[in-house]
């Protein structure tokens, strides 16, 4: 469980914004002519409108890497008393939802691996190697006999729920849910991703390439499961 | 001089970073020629890249009103 207490200690008023005059221009008129005063008005509500209208993705992507409802508020919660501390470093206002959600990012992998590395936790196998072979749900799916559907691969991924989705997800090993949130629900790149988890690309990109295959595994079985598919046809082929 | 044309298997090896943005500007082009002319790889791309979407729209979930409400109240106090 992530600790409260900075948000206990708001940091923002005792450190300067940023003073990069090519970035001064993009502030808010009000910013750049009034006192003090109205500054830190005006940064306060720039903060809060901005952290109001990402609420969801941030509780989204705290929810995908924590799994747990109370530990995603508290990410969410811990990841904003950082963000108002650290925000005269942020010298583009355009880039507040990057910025935040590697505040977030960052927060949750120095928990995790502090987590890791407690000897009460039990270590979580790097790789489920009976899942790590490589699949693909469009070979699964664009195959003679489903063609009959014109195209059988996007209707079917139509049919998968939101719910399907998450559970897929859900699913994965901590190392590789880690890597895809990161990439892919966060958009870091590979180096971002192997900055923020301490390891070399290399091993993000087989991360990620293998938490690809195991949410495409498990996204085929479900539509197995589910009747998304001609119950016919997935019989003989149900042992993947 | 004209780039060498990729083959379906060279597309399907390089298509997972290409769609991540992670392939050199050199192999994105030549990815994108063999996508614009190949019928089979395009649709393969094509449903990589709707699964991609499906995965990020599992990053939105609606915060709780606890939540907001917790946001709000910390926010209030700096």
């Amino acid at each position: 469980m992530i600790a409260r207490d900075s948000e206990r200690t708001p940091g923002a008023g005792s450190m300067s914004p940023c003073s990069d005059p090519a970035v001064s221009a993009t502030l808010p008129a009000a910013r750049r002519e009034s006192g003090v005063g109205r500054v830190e008005t005006d940064r306060h509500q720039f903060f809060a409108e901005h952290v109001a209208r990402l609420a969801d993705r941030l509780y989204g992507t705290a929810l995908r890497l924590t799994r747990n409802s109370a530990d995603a508020e508290d990410l969410v919660a811990e990841t904003v008393a950082k963000a108002w501390a650290k925000l005269g470093g942020l010298c583009d206002p355009q880039s507040f939802e990057a910025w935040i959600q590697r505040i977030l990012a960052n927060t949750f992998v120095s928990e995790w691996r502090h987590r890791r590395a407690s000897p009460e936790v039990a270590m979580e196998p790097e790789a489920e190697d009976d899942e790590g072979e490589p699949f693909s749900l469009f070979e699964k799916l664009h195959q003679p006999f489903l063609l009959w559907w014109s195209t059988p691969e996007e209707e079917v991924i139509a049919k998968f729920l939101r719910e399907d989705i998450d559970r897929a997800l859900d699913a994965l090993p901590d190392a590789f849910r880690i890597a895809i949130v990161l990439v892919e629900v966060q958009g870091h790149s590979y180096a971002e991703a192997a900055d923020l988890l301490g390891v070399p690309i290399g091993t993000v990109r087989s991360r990620i390439a293998r938490a690809r295959a195991q949410l495409q595994r498990a996204l085929w079985r479900h539509a197995q499961d589910a009747g998304l598919l001609d119950r016919r046809v997935t019989a003989k082929d149900h042992d993947v | 001089m004209s780039k060498p044309k990729m083959t379906c298997e060279e597309v399907l090896k390089h298509l997972v970073a290409y769609l991540d943005h992670e392939t050199d500007a050199r192999t994105a082009a030549q990815m994108e020629r063999h996508l614009e002319e190949c019928r089979g790889c395009f649709s393969r791309a094509e449903f990589e890249k709707t699964l991609k979407a499906r995965v990020r729209e599992a990053g939105s979930s609606t915060a709780p009103a606890q939540l907001r409400a917790r946001i709000k109240k910390l926010i209030e106090k700096y």
